[in-house]
Formats: structure tokens, sequence, C-alpha cells
């Protein structure tokens, strides 16, 4: 089977970028920095990007790119006996994937809602109660939503429809409209909500800095965590996306441009969030909503300052819900494409049959999430498969990379071939600072869980969908590597052929 | 707004889209980007 390539360097970096920039990069990042020291809060946050994202992005894109594979194919021709990491990255990327979908829906049927303002005056009553139907608990599921349904299936068909077109006549072109459709919406809600009144002092909030903060550990945790939950790092899709390079291709200005871009979006978010969230606190007397991160910030504290805008209320709403949906579903197919191809490559399946195999068997499993339980369910299993997936999987990348493997053959190869050459950061961050840095993280998640449950939820739910599924999925990788592939051919397809 | 909050503001935003735009021109200059 013919490896498929993209068809221009601006149709990877697009696609780098779309799959890096996510709804976290709108609702998380924002907060983050509010929450951190405001405007200081960018020093800690850039050193991360340029000692810890950048490196992880050039490694993992010189791998894919070397080794010409998805993640598990690439840890197997690095060595057979890690083939285990790259399943476990591929099933962290099928975990993200049946439950991100459900997000992108809910985002889409605010499209909808905002046409009427359909939320009322009481956004969050209205989120949990009349749309989420949100159960007692985890265990009461509370029976389907069939509107959240219903696009949770129309998600999935897009995905289908972008996957079984290919990389470069799927996730490409989908990726051309995407991306810059994106950037250009977010700075229109941005121009409207810097024109508000009151629009300064939450951009004052949000940037007025405090540099005491820098010398908080908690801030540099925070910064590295921030910059790794949004690179798209250690769960399988840059060493994928970066397998369909052609031979002569640039890493690390790639690396560099997709790291920068990405921030850079996040930077244009906060200012459009903080700005909104100003003119909001200006209606109120002063005083900032309660809900400023996550889930509540989109669906409840955004559709409220929407019912307070002077005007284009609509058009505001319908602005701010497509762009969550355009960044949700450039990540969901990135997420998708990384487990398929690990998948398709062991199987040495047409990709065509396993996208759709797939499809019908990750919809199944996600419709647990448009339940009236989807709520609970979703925040534990994304607590979860964060603290103790991704962010484990990315400790033993780097250690096994760094520690365990020449990382001189890698950069003998990515460096010939790029735009310019990266020095001895690039060692220093792969083997002392990322270790360090996601060592760090991984201690403290794990204090922090024995020493009080995650959400206050019932110890049972997190032992069954959080603990069990974090488990489960390693176990899983393991079993998985230790099946036979189905033909060696795809271990000749090299960066030499 | 306050002085500290626009040059942090202006110092992320060139960081990143100057830093981008840097890049940017480098793959121009190499090779058809």
């Amino acid at each position: 089977m013919k490896r498929e390539t993209w068809n221009s360097r601006v149709g990877f970096i697009l696609a780098a970028v779309g799959s890096a920039i996510g709804i976290g990069n709108i609702w998380r990042f924002p907060y983050m920095a509010y929450d951190n020291g405001g405007g200081a809060f960018l020093i800690p946050y850039f050193f991360a990007l340029v000692t810890a994202g950048i490196p992880i992005l050039i490694l993992e894109f010189s791998m894919g790119h070397k080794m010409k594979g998805g993640a598990p194919l690439t840890f197997a021709k690095l060595n057979r006996k890690w083939e285990w990491l790259g399943w476990w990255q591929a099933l962290i990327s099928f975990i993200i994937a049946v439950y991100y979908v459900v997000v992108i829906s809910w985002a889409i049927d605010y499209i909808g809602f905002s046409i009427t303002l359909g939320w009322g005056t009481e956004t969050i009553n209205f989120f949990v109660g009349n749309y989420l139907g949100l159960t007692d608990g985890p265990f009461d599921f509370g029976g389907f939503r069939p509107l959240i349904l219903i696009t949770a299936i129309a998600a999935w068909i897009i995905n289908f429809v972008v996957l079984y077109s290919g990389v470069k006549a799927g996730i490409e072109r989908a990726n051309k409209i995407f991306m810059p459709l994106l950037i250009f919406i977010i700075l229109v809600i941005l121009l409207r909500g810097v024109t508000l009144p009151g629009a300064s002092e939450g951009l004052n909030i949000l940037f007025q800095p405090d540099f005491t903060k820098i010398f908080d550990g908690k801030v540099w945790i925070a910064a590295y965590g921030q910059i790794f939950f949004s690179l798209s790092i250690a769960f399988a899709i840059m060493i994928t996306y970066s397998s369909y390079l052609p031979k002569k291709s640039d890493i690390v200005n790639n690396a560099f441009i997709t790291g920068f871009i990405n921030c850079g979006f996040s930077i244009l978010s906060g200012i459009a969030i903080f700005s909104i969230l100003g003119f909001m606190m200006g209606q109120s007397g002063g005083e900032l909503p309660e809900k400023l991160s996550g889930v509540f910030l989109a669906f409840a504290t955004i559709p409220e300052a929407i019912n307070q805008l002077p005007a284009f209320k609509n058009v505001v709403g319908i602005l701010f819900f497509v762009s969550l949906t355009f960044a949700g579903l450039s990540s969901f197919i990135s997420i998708n494409e990384a487990a398929i191809a690990g998948i398709t490559e062991k199987l040495y399946k047409p990709k065509r049959v396993v996208v759709i195999w797939y499809t019908v068997i990750a919809m199944i499993i996600s419709s647990i999430f448009t339940t009236g339980a989807g709520l609970y369910l979703l925040d534990i299993v994304d607590h979860f498969v964060n603290s103790f997936g991704v962010v484990m999987s990315g400790l033993v990348e780097v250690i096994i990379i760094g520690w365990f493997f020449n990382i001189k053959i890698l950069k003998e190869h990515f460096q010939p071939i790029s735009d310019f050459n990266v020095g001895s950061w690039w060692d220093i961050a792969i083997k002392f600072i990322t270790p360090l840095a996601l060592g760090i993280t991984a201690v403290m998640n794990i204090v922090s869980e024995l020493k009080s449950p995650y959400g206050g939820y019932p110890a049972s739910a997190l032992i069954v969908f959080g603990w069990s599924m974090a488990i489960c999925i390693i176990i899983l990788g393991y079993l998985f590597s230790r099946m036979p592939w189905q033909s060696e051919q795809v271990f000749k397809y090299y960066d030499d052929e | 707004m306050t002085a500290g909050a626009i040059i942090m503001m202006i110092f992320g935003l060139l960081l990143t889209w100057g830093g981008a735009a840097v890049c940017i021109y480098i793959a121009m200059k190499k090779r058809d980007i």
C-alpha cells in the first residue's frame, strides 16, 4: 500500500495547527493566564513553549517523518519493545475522541440556539437542565438526549467524510477551510469585544502582570501543563501527521510555526473572551462572572454576555459557537486519524474499511456521553485521560527517547532537511527539562488525586469511569502490541524510500 | 487599560504572531511554502 502524503507544506502546517488549536485554546488558556499572574503568566508560558512544547513537537515530527508510521508503528520501528507506548497513545486518542465529539455537538446545537437566543435569561439552568437534562449522578443515565445525539452523529459523519476522503482530499482540504475561517471569526469576535464598554477592564484583569507569581512553582507547572495539553503532543497525532510529509520536508521550522500560531491564537482568544467578560462586569456593577473557564464559560457565561450585548446578539452568538465548532472539528479529525492510522497499519487493511468500522464502533461508544449523565462522565473521563494518560505517556515518551534511544539519530535526520538548525538546547530540553516538568506534573496529579478524589464524585464512579479506564488503556496497549503485524511490509516505509 | 496590561498584551502578541511571521518568512525564503 502506498503511503499518502500532504499536497503542500501549507497543508501540513494548517493540519498541525488545526489539531493543536482546540476548544481548550478558547475556554482554558484565558482562565489559566488570569488565575496565574495575568500578563506575568506569559513569561513561564513562553519559556515552557520554547523548552518543552516546540522541542517535543520537533521530536514527534522527526519520529513520524523518519519512521513513516502512526504512533504504534513508529515506536515499533524505534524498538519493538516500545510498540505498546504507541498503542497507549492511540488509545488515549480514541478515548478523547468518544467524548470530545459531544462537546462539538453542544457547540453545533448552540449555533442554532443563537438564532433565537433560545437559552433564555437563566443560561446555566437552561444548559444543565433543559438542554443536558443533567441527572443526579454519574450512574443515573436518564436516557439519551435526542438533540445531542443527533448532532453528535452529524459530527461523526463530518469526521467520516473527511477521513474517508484521505489525507490530501480530506484532512488537508478541511483544515484549509477551517483554519483561516476560525482565525477570521475570532478576530471578528475580538473586534466586537474590544469595542464594548468596559472591555478595557476585562483586559486589565487578564493582562495586568503580577510578577510575584513568577516565583510560585505552581504557576510554572500550570504553564507547562497548558503548553503540553494545548499542542496535541503525546497522543499520537503529531507523529501520525508528520508521517505523511514527503521525504524532503522541513521539521524544525514547521514545529516553530505550529507552536507560535497555536499560542498566538490562545492570546487572541483571551483578548476576545476577557473583553466580553469586562463588558459583563460593567453591566453587573463590577462583579466578575462566576464561571470563567471550561464548559460553563462557553455554554453559560458567554450566552449570558450575549444576552446583554447592545446589538448583533445573534451574530456574535453564531460566530462564537461556529468558532468552537471549527476549533473542535479540526482537533477531532486529527485525534481520530491518529487512532485509525495505528489500526490500519497493524491490520494492513485498506484505510477506508478501517474508517467505516472505526466510525461505527466509536459512534456507539460515544453515545453514552449523550445521556443525561453525559457531563459527569465527560468530566471524569477527561480528567483521568489527561492527568494519567496524556501526562504519563508523555513522560514515558521523553524518558525512553531521551535516555534509552540515541536522539542524535533523530537530530541527524531533521537537521539537514530543516530550514534552520537547532542547538544543544533541544537535547537538554528532551533529556532534562521535559522529563522534569512532566515528572513533577505527574507526581502532583497523583498526590492531588489521593488527597481529595476528583470533583467530589462518588469513589465508585471515579473507579469505574476514571481509574479503570486509565489502567485499561495501558493494558490494552500492551495486548495490542503482542498481536502480530498482518504484514511486515509496513516496516519498510523508511524515509529513504 | 493600565500600562502594565498594555505592555504584556503587546509582548504576547508580538512574540507569538511575530515569531510565526519570522518563521514563515524564513520558510518562504528557503523554499516554496
